[in-house]
């Protein structure tokens, strides 16, 4: 750790914490439906949208009518993303002429896009046609992420209502999202990043003559490259905003034309935190406690910031055996030294570490560096913090919904050891409370350990594994881990574009998404019908340090009394070999 | 409290060893599935006792004699569950023993017709129904809880309050409820019979002690659903640990993959055994302690409920203040010198019993030196109270005519004597029944001397308790029928947050409801009938012993020492019960980590040697590792079993520092405690050659 990264670090979440109150601010007072601009210059689009698709905007949902309403616009969506993928050659927007996506693999990224991971067991740029991306991805890219924050914005009616039923209507909810908060902020951020050199073109890729031919696989010389183009911009921009991180190319933000620059680069990394964070705020705002929004992300960056730091001063470090070799690992004027294999030597060791760290924790998995070419711990941080339940940030709403849970079972506890039936924001935790939150934090460690377990014995799982030994376990773990938090990044060095992993992969997906969604709609149910318990000096404070670092210490403890275990056969043991060879 | 229906010891023989037995009969695998917890922790004994008979008989997955080992711990700490919930019925079973011996088949007198003198015929006790009418009379049992219709006799309820000295029952008012199982020790009483064999008090209150009608309470049943939760993870945690070592062995090349017994070893210590084993326990222990301080509750809900209380409504009379009022002043009139308003205040009040009366003797002696006199030697004739001239005073010799009492009453009386009520006390008057007190006028034939000020007093050291209620966040609600000014001053004093003036009993009602549609938690305390509706609507309700048969049936608690500062002591119990239960959870859960520390390294060492750098606490050999953890999961609850009787101490304060000093406490005294407790075992199985 040197000074240049303390500096980068801190620039970053600088910039990051200064863009949490404005933003937090402005998409509560879209959910408010206060003026805030967009909503009133585009009110009258939104009311025809309304018009045209039957939705009687002013009706509340109960919560079993807002989850069918959302289950029901998820699975049309699964649909149109594989029926696209599958017909894509005889439609439109395809210059490159790209055949029809396998059925398996189809499954699989409609699934992924849909559910907000963004998994990509293809290759962008050689598999899927430009309307295959714009029509299928983005608009899923869009949608997904709003369905995220709709559940959260139902959540925290939950909280404020008093004894209703109903939750807002989820139309408006998601319709209000896309229109007022994604769509302009993409829009910028789109723009930004063409002005960095990132394509945004319905052109066919470029072709460029080899300075040197080469010889391929079949001994014919090649002499020309093509070099894949498209709308990529657009794509980009909301693949980071909303937490989706499906690449326009294969290298994702590795590519030089998905993150050409360091201000590219800076803009990236910046906007896989944006939403996630300033929807703390929003949270807090919109249960007319801001306390408790910024407790929320008080409790984030205590355990974000330390892993953050530990990752860099890991791979600042380099490797134990190259060190022994005599190379020079060091950072100086002519290089940032550290473990760079598998980094941009654009980017070096501390913009790298700052994306694998935040792509893990806010279910970005959008990448600028090889995750699987990590130090051990290195590497074991990005999958821990996926394990955790994705709740350090997390998917823009989801991540929020998903620590609220946590914050239900930390109340619970701490509220059986102050002697009073629990309450958070006025609200008493009881049987239901507790059943759905229980739900919610047993239900992404159980679709891990078990495919994991499953594809480690069976033989299409193991043949997948292209690492030996406790790396190739770690590849597995990371991949379930990944598919189930809805992150999407991959560790590498597993094969997983197979009829086993699609399907496997496909499922843990849908599950990790869909079986926390319904719970957490229960659970905002279930709290709006009850009533407000006034504060008193015997309720338990839930904004000040102690609670925040109860209820980091729960998640941590939680993730660390599942993963330990696996993680000791994975990472923690491939880094006590490493080390115990100097 | 009575220290007759109390058992402190925690070794009293005859509690201790039918607990052990009963620690084995528990076993069942019926009474097992109740607690899914231990539940996991039986199937595991019994797998683990298999591959033992496996291992001895033909060739086991590892050393016979290690699975032995782990097995017969496993079974211990199924044994030391049991024994906690075995020693907390334990408890309650010898006092519904002693509660039995009061419940006698007697004799009863049953009235053909309802009244004094009727002709009755003898039958059994356990024959009698509701609606019934029997006669008791001096030396009889009471056969069956009811309510005196005729009659007035002095009764020994000492086998139920535990109270020696006699309770006056009569008919009619606040005193009607009779129970069965009591003695009238004077007089008679007709009593009608209101409850049906089986339904009685004392059958209530032996079922509650006994822990038999005992349902989970809302708090338990969501707590279940959290240690459920664990268990799920864990159990999936250390299934999904077989492929992952097989795998691994593969990987590596060497080494084998891990022990069913060692699976279940972990497994077992990752569980939270310890608040699944103690659960039951405490929540008969809190039912327990309720009862030690003479608080009979209907449910385990009420009790619960009690610690969520955040209103407490108090009647002021009996409860706030002392039952009377006293003096506290004298105020002469103008140019009366205040010794001589002391002197008649005291010589009218020297044959005055009442407390009133007494005061005004007290303060004249203490402020004004003015000792007692022989009023005999004095010609003295006392006049006494009535509810009539609303005055009571002196007749001495010389034709001195002292009175005193309510202040129009002694103005009409100088005015009739052709005396003139002085226009300047008027004031006095006025400031006294503002600031809450009780104006009395003295005078002397048709000479107003002056008044004094009578005042509620507050009884002692109840500001502080309601300080400390406040620091708990309870609001405290003053209820009496005084006017508002007086009820202000008084709650002032008390130091309460609120007050109800001129309750009515649908005032208290509407109170009530309103407080709860704002989401709070009201508790109250009544005893007369007119107190049912509201006890009926409150949330935790305590209704007095001496009290009405439909009070105790509107309350959810009856308190046998009728005090009613006793909800304080209710809702530490609630309190204390909820936080045993917290407080284990969070230790149970905290002790895990280490038990990685020990398990972790000893499962896989063989397969990744490296894995040793985890054994931080340098345990000998994977062997004693995995039984050091083990033994310490069972032997933890053993020694957890006082606190899960007695509870976790409860101080108020405010609740952010509890739940520091709990966390402290608990959760990183059940982070380091482990690793301590690991490390001294294994070294003491070093010592023995046992590992």
């Amino acid at each position: 750790m040197n000074w240049n990264n303390l500096i980068q670090i801190s620039f970053y979440l600088a910039a990051l914490l200064l863009a949490v109150k404005p933003l937090g601010t402005f998409m509560a007072s879209i959910y408010e439906e206060k003026p805030a601009g967009f909503n009133t210059w585009l009110g009258s689009l939104e009311r025809c949208l309304y018009r045209v698709c039957g939705v009687r905007a002013d009706v509340g949902m109960t919560w079993k009518e807002y989850a069918v309403a959302l289950m029901l616009f998820n699975a049309l969506g699964i649909v149109v993303v594989y029926i696209i993928q599958r017909f894509q050659g005889s439609l439109p927007l395809n210059p490159m002429e790209l055949p029809a996506v396998a059925a398996d693999s189809a499954f699989n990224t409609a699934v992924s896009f849909v559910s907000n991971t963004n998994w990509q067991g293809y290759g962008g740029e050689s598999t899927m046609s430009y309307l295959t991306q714009m029509l299928a991805l983005t608009v899923q890219n869009f949608v997904s992420a709003a369905t995220g924050m709709a559940v959260l914005v139902a959540l925290a009616r939950g909280f404020i209502q008093k004894q209703t039923r109903a939750l807002g209507n989820f139309w408006v909810d998601i319709v209000r999202t896309t229109l007022y908060i994604l769509m302009p902020l993409s829009l910028i951020l789109a723009l930004l990043l063409v002005s960095q050199g990132v394509p945004q073109t319905f052109h066919s890729g470029a072709v460029a003559t080899l300075v040197q031919p080469v010889k391929d696989g079949t001994g014919n010389t090649v002499t020309q490259q093509v070099i894949a183009l498209g709308p990529a911009a657009s794509q980009i921009a909301i693949k980071q905003l909303g937490t989706n991180g499906g690449g326009f190319f294969n290298a994702n933000s590795a590519h030089p034309y998905e993150n050409p620059t360091p201000l590219s680069n800076l803009l990236q990394m910046f906007s896989i935190l944006l939403i996630p964070a300033a929807l703390c705020y929003t949270f807090g705002y919109l249960v007319k406690d801001l306390r408790q929004g910024w407790a929320l992300l008080a409790v984030i960056l205590t355990i974000f910031v330390p892993c953050l730091l530990w990752s860099v001063q890991i791979e600042q470090r380099g490797n134990p055996l190259l060190t022994r070799l005599g190379i020079d690992q060091s950072a100086t004027m002519f290089q940032s030294g550290g473990n760079m294999e598998g980094k941009e030597a654009r980017f070096g060791i501390v913009s790298s570490s700052i994306w694998s760290v935040a792509t893990a924790a806010a279910s970005n998995g959008s990448v600028n560096s090889m995750h699987d070419s990590y130090m051990p711990l290195g590497g074991m941080i990005p999958m821990w913090l996926i394990q955790l339940g994705e709740v350090i940030f997390g998917g823009v709403g989801s991540g929020l919904y998903g620590l609220i849970a946590f914050v239900i079972v930390a109340v619970f506890i701490a509220g059986l050891m102050i002697g009073r039936t629990p309450e958070y924001l006025g609200k008493k935790i009881e049987a239901q409370e507790m059943k759905m939150s229980a739900l919610i934090v047993l239900i992404p460690p159980l679709i891990i350990l078990m495919l994991t377990a499953l594809s480690v014995s069976v033989a299409v799982g193991k043949v997948g594994i292209l690492n030996p030994g406790a790396h190739g376990f770690s590849e597995i773990l990371y991949a379930f881990s990944s598919a189930s938090g809805n992150n999407g990044s991959a560790f590498a060095g597993l094969s997983a574009n197979t009829p086993f992993y699609n399907i496997a992969l496909g499922l843990a997906m849908f599950f990790g998404r869909f079986w926390l969604i319904v719970p957490v709609l229960a659970i905002a149910g279930s709290l709006s019908s009850k009533k407000i318990v006034p504060v008193s000096p015997g309720t338990l404070p839930t904004h000040t340090p102690l609670f925040v670092f109860f209820l980091a210490i729960v998640v941590v403890v939680v993730g660390a009394l599942t993963f330990f275990p696996a993680l000791s056969l994975g990472p923690i043991v491939e880094h006590l070999m490493l080390n115990g060879a100097q | 409290m009575k220290k007759t229906n109390k058992i402190n010891s925690l070794f009293d023989l005859s509690i201790l060893c039918p607990a052990i037995i009963d620690a084995f009969r528990k076993l069942d695998p019926r009474h097992q599935i109740r607690n899914p917890v231990m539940f996991v922790v039986f199937v595991g004994s019994i797998l683990t006792t298999g591959l033992y008979l496996q291992a001895l008989f033909g060739h086991g997955e590892t050393a016979a004699g290690f699975i032995l080992a782990v097995t017969l711990w496993l079974w211990f700490t199924l044994l030391f569950a049991n024994f906690s919930e075995a020693m907390a019925e334990g408890r309650g079973k010898a006092q519904a023993a002693s509660l039995r011996k009061t419940r006698k088949d007697t004799p009863a007198r049953k009235l053909l017709k309802p009244s004094y003198g009727s002709s009755f015929i003898t039958v059994s006790a356990t024959s009698l129904r509701k609606q019934d009418v029997v006669l008791v009379e001096a030396g009889d049992m009471i056969p069956m809880d009811g309510e005196v219709v005729e009659g007035i006799a002095s009764v020994d309820e000492s086998a139920i309050t535990g109270e020696s000295a006699p309770v006056i029952r009569e008919s009619g008012g606040d005193r009607s409820a009779v129970t069965g199982g009591t003695r009238v020790l004077s007089d008679w009483l007709v009593v009608r019979i209101t409850a049906n064999p089986g339904e009685t008090f004392l059958d209530h209150m032996i079922a509650m002690v006994e822990g038999a009608k005992r349902q989970k309470t809302p708090n338990e049943i969501a707590l279940t659903i959290l240690l459920v939760v664990f268990t799920i993870i864990f159990l999936l945690v250390t299934a999904t640990l077989l492929p992952f070592s097989i795998f691994s062995v593969g990987a590596a090349g060497h080494g084998e993959a891990i022990s069913v017994t060692v699976l279940v070893a972990l497994l077992v210590c990752l569980i939270p055994t310890t608040i699944g084993g103690l659960l039951p326990a405490i929540g008969i222990a809190g039912m327990d302690r309720m009862i030690q301080a003479n608080v009979i509750a209907t449910s385990g809900r009420a009790v619960e409920a009690a610690g969520d209380v955040d209103v407490l409504l108090l009647d002021k009379t009996g409860t706030i203040t002392l039952g009377n009022r006293q003096a506290v002043a004298f105020f002469p009139a103008n140019g009366i010198n205040i010794e001589v308003l002391a002197d008649a205040a005291q010589l009218s009040s020297l044959s005055d019993e009442t407390p009133e009366g007494r005061s005004i003797v007290i303060l004249a002696k203490q402020t004004y030196g003015i000792r007692e006199r022989q009023i005999q030697g004095m010609e003295a004739r006392f006049v006494p109270f009535t509810a009539q001239t609303k005055m009571s005073g002196v007749d001495l010799g010389g034709g001195r005519q002292i009175r005193k009492g309510a202040v129009e009453a002694i103005e009409n009386y100088v005015k009739v004597h052709g005396g003139l009520f002085p226009e300047d006390l008027k004031s006095t008057i006025d400031t006294i029944s503002k600031s809450g007190g009780t104006p009395l006028a003295v005078c002397e034939n048709n000479l107003t001397l002056g008044v004094i000020q009578l005042k509620d007093i507050v009884k002692g050291g109840i500001k502080e308790r309601f300080a400390e209620l406040r620091r708990m966040g309870i609001k405290t609600v003053m209820i009496t029928g005084d006017n508002p000014l007086t009820a202000a001053s008084i709650a002032a004093e008390a130091g309460m947050d609120d007050f109800l003036a001129q309750a009515t009993p649908e005032a208290k009602l509407r109170l009530i409801r309103e407080m709860q549609d704002g989401g709070r938690l009201v508790a109250m305390t009544g005893d007369g009938t007119n107190d049912a509706p509201a006890l009926a609507q409150a949330d935790v309700a305590v209704a007095m012993h001496t009290g009405t048969q439909a009070a105790k049936e509107a309350g959810n608690m009856v308190d046998l020492d009728s005090n009613p500062t006793k909800l304080i002591e209710v809702v530490e119990i609630g309190k204390q019960l909820l936080m045993t239960r917290g407080s284990l959870t969070t230790f149970s859960i905290a002790n895990d980590v280490s038990k990685y520390f020990a398990i972790i390294p000893a499962a896989f060492v063989g397969t990744y040697p490296a894995l040793k750098a985890l054994n931080i606490m340098h345990l000998a050999t994977p062997q004693s590792a995995v039984l050091s953890a083990v033994i310490f999961n069972a032997l933890i609850i053993v020694f957890l079993i006082p606190l899960s009787l007695f509870g976790v101490p409860y101080r108020p304060m405010p609740a952010s520092r509890l739940l520091k000093n709990n966390l402290l406490v608990y959760g990183l005294g059940g982070l380091v405690a482990p690793f301590v407790g690991i490390k001294l075992i294994d070294m003491i199985l070093v010592v023995l050659h046992l590992a």
